[in-house]
């Protein structure tokens, strides 16, 4: 495949004045088509729904300790529930950490698997697949961008949650400064930035789950089976991950470090688990990536 | 393959085919070159980062065990990973409910209280984060998924705090500076190997064996094996600090092989003064506080009133059971002041004994179903002492003899039945 450089971004106005390099058009192409890939896949109200799911959840959490602690009475719980419960009625910042980590281990990955499996299977389900191949783009560079796509979606859907929940956070819930969960405090700025840096991880976390799912994608022409298969993979993975028999295998289960991005909120940052995790989410990529591009560049288009 | 040259059959376009065919299939070969890269990788890259045993100026173990006692860190930040293995039966939410409720989780107890949490590091491998600066400030946290108890000791305040439950204890460390010293952070390497040199005796020998490298520090490693055969303790392995002296990982293994009973090192270390914020702590919002006193009344009255030691010393070792096996002498005391107790046989083989006076253990007839229960737990035995239940861990045994009487200790079960057999 031809590789084109990074060269400085043109605007539209600039490419009708000057004669344009092939590189140059080349690069712009691969531009247009991940602006139209992400217009494609945002437009979609499978998409739109999906999001809405996801910002629905921070809601429901929300309003659920705010009943249930009306009283005066703290969430106590004894400790069950997501991760960062009990210290949302002090901190509506807390509501951030406790959404993305009920969201994680389930309808995140969902919403992934579902846009990743829909990837190429979708298009090849509904017969457009040739004719977005008749265009000079070329398989890889297709692939590519659909993988982008996904890796955008990833980071879009978590930060609809993040968003969500700041905003449920601090319509119900205090905020201010905050204590880590080493005991330590730190200003409501800093606590703003592990939120960010949070949402990221968590995000970061979604693209092996991403590369799974857009290697199932090439090897079927149904979108649907590609989509059940993913999200059937990942409730696979994660009932594996809870069996102590298997603990030889478990760190090597995408999932295994999800959690991981708690330790963020620890001061200082315990990083081994996280940087565990990221490597752990790269060796997906590369090695479903490689395999869909092995696929997918080999297969017959007959759809 | 070759055969289609001389296969007339063959048409060119199927040549073409199976050319394209096998094109397509190298593809496959980035994918699996990938794993196999990455495999590669997770296999050799530990051993390569073993860059050797750093060489280090001979050293004997008199002079190794005095530069563990001259050893004066007072600042130091790192992490700790804790693995125990017992071999106690596991019993799942049965065991934690047990060792929760001995340690005085009643009514009104708080999950933040350190004793009771503490015990959970009987049993399984756990990362804890040790900090001090000086005898007034120390910290420990273990880390828990997605949540962390600490215990944070500063001046006179002594905090607990579990963020699980949004939970504080909090408790007042008494002044002066000898209980300043006694409340070291538990579990961390130096506890470990403090409680084995002081079983040091002329029935322990002790070796310098050789050097390593310990959180990315050179280290001696001190070896202390019992003498005498018996006993259930192998060798205890320390890694001391060549530069501070301070005991970097602690190893038990037992005689019988297999993994270690305790492994407790560092895997980060750092001896720079830790940032005074570390030791700061004010209750979160909201959080429900425990306080030492209200903590100690509640579950006094839990227990019926009988008179407890409460944790005024809440570092302490020795109150969370489980903890730290005790070398051979010390263990008869662990037992607790129980009328009539003796100690048999000296060293690593001690054997503590007492009779209980009752009946022994229920057996599977006379106890009913519990009889079947208790059973299960131990083998039964025979001797010329009569018959009795040995129960046994990987590191601690016990006997009880259907007359009534204990005997347990690092020892094997040959020991105790033979102990048993003299004392008739």
């Amino acid at each position: 495949m031809s590789r084109a450089e990074p060269s400085a971004p043109q605007g539209r106005g600039e490419l009708r004045d000057r004669p344009q390099t092939a590189r140059a058009r080349r690069t712009t192409f691969r531009a247009t088509l991940l602006r139209n890939e992400l217009l494609t896949t945002f437009r979609r109200w499978r998409t739109v729904a999906l999001l809405a799911v996801l910002a629905a959840v921070p809601v429901l959490v929300g309003i659920a300790v705010k009943i249930e602690t009306g009283d005066g009475s703290s969430a106590d719980g004894g400790g069950g529930g997501p991760a960062f419960i009990s210290q949302i009625t002090n901190n509506g910042l807390f509501l951030v950490f406790t959404a993305l980590a009920a969201t994680l281990p389930f309808f995140l990955p969902m919403a992934v698997g579902v846009v990743a499996g829909d990837a190429i299977a979708g298009e090849a389900n509904s017969g457009t697949l040739r004719y977005l191949l008749v265009a000079p783009a070329g398989r890889s560079r297709l692939l590519i961008t659909k993988y982008a796509t996904v890796v955008i979606f990833c980071l879009a859907a978590t930060l609809v949650v993040a968003v969500s929940a700041l905003t449920v956070g601090a319509l119900l819930f205090p905020l201010g400064d905050l204590t880590t969960i080493s005991g330590t405090q730190i200003s409501f700025a800093e606590g703003l930035g592990r939120a960010l840096l949070i949402a990221l991880a968590v995000a970061a976390s979604l693209i092996g789950v991403a590369a799974l799912g857009l290697f199932v994608s090439t090897l079927t022409g149904s979108g649907i089976a590609a989509m059940a298969t993913t999200v059937g993979l990942l409730i696979t993975v994660q009932i594996l991950d809870q069996i102590p028999q298997l603990h030889v295998l478990q760190p090597y289960f995408f999932s295994h470090y999800w959690l991981s991005f708690a330790d963020l909120m620890r001061e200082p940052v315990y990083w081994d688990d996280l940087a565990k995790n990221l490597g752990l989410q790269a060796l997906y990529a590369a090695v479903f990536g490689s395999a869909a591009w092995a696929r997918f560049t080999a297969k017959d288009i007959t759809a | 393959m070759a055969p289609y040259a001389s296969d007339d059959s063959t048409t060119a376009g199927e040549v073409d085919e199976q050319r394209s065919g096998r094109r397509k299939a190298a593809r496959y070969i980035v994918p699996v070159t990938v794993v196999g890269v990455a495999a590669a990788t997770i296999g050799l890259v530990p051993a390569l980062a073993d860059s050797g045993d750093p060489d280090l100026p001979k050293i004997t173990a008199q002079q190794l065990i005095e530069k563990i006692a001259k050893s004066d860190v007072q600042q130091l930040s790192g992490t700790v990973k804790i693995s125990t293995d017992l071999g106690l039966p596991n019993l799942g939410g049965l065991e934690s409910g047990l060792l929760s409720g001995a340690a005085g989780q009643g009514e009104g107890g708080s999950s933040a209280d350190p004793t009771a949490k503490l015990t959970e590091l009987a049993s399984g491998t756990h990362t804890l984060r040790v900090a001090a600066d000086g005898p007034d400030k120390q910290k420990l946290s273990l880390l828990e998924n997605a949540a962390e108890y600490s215990v944070i000791h500063n001046g006179k305040d002594v905090w607990g705090y579990d963020s699980k439950s949004n939970e504080v204890y909090h408790g007042t460390a008494s002044d002066g500076p000898e209980r300043g010293k006694d409340q070291q952070p538990p579990a961390t390497p130096k506890d470990f190997a403090e409680e084995a040199l002081k079983a040091v005796d002329d029935t322990t020998s002790v070796t310098v064996d050789g050097t390593a490298q310990v959180a990315g520090r050179d280290a001696y490693k001190l070896v202390v094996e019992p003498k005498q055969s018996g006993s259930t303790v192998g060798a205890i392995t320390v890694a001391v600090d060549a530069e501070t002296g301070m005991p970097l990982k602690f190893t038990l293994t037992p005689a019988s092989g297999g993994a270690a009973v305790v492994d407790a090192g560092f895997t980060k270390v750092s001896f720079a003064q830790p940032a005074a914020s570390t030791f700061d702590f004010t209750p979160p919002k909201g959080a429900k506080v425990t306080e030492e006193k209200d903590a100690g009344k509640a579950s006094d009255k839990a227990s019926g009133g009988t008179p407890r030691k409460h944790p005024g010393k809440p570092f302490d070792l020795g109150e969370a059971p489980g903890h730290a096996p005790k070398a051979g002498k010390d263990f008869g005391k662990g037992l607790g002041g129980h009328d009539g107790m003796k100690t048999i046989g000296e060293g690593w083989n001690a054997i503590a004994t007492f009779d209980t006076g009752g009946e022994g253990v229920p057996s599977g007839k006379a106890g009913g179903e519990f009889g079947g229960f208790i059973d299960s737990l131990g083998d039964k035995v025979h001797g010329t002492f009569g018959s009795g239940t040995i129960f046994s861990t990987r590191l601690v045994n016990a006997l009880v003899t259907d007359d009534g009487k204990v005997y347990a200790g690092l020892v094997t079960k040959d020991a105790l039945v033979k102990a048993a057999d003299a004392g008739k």
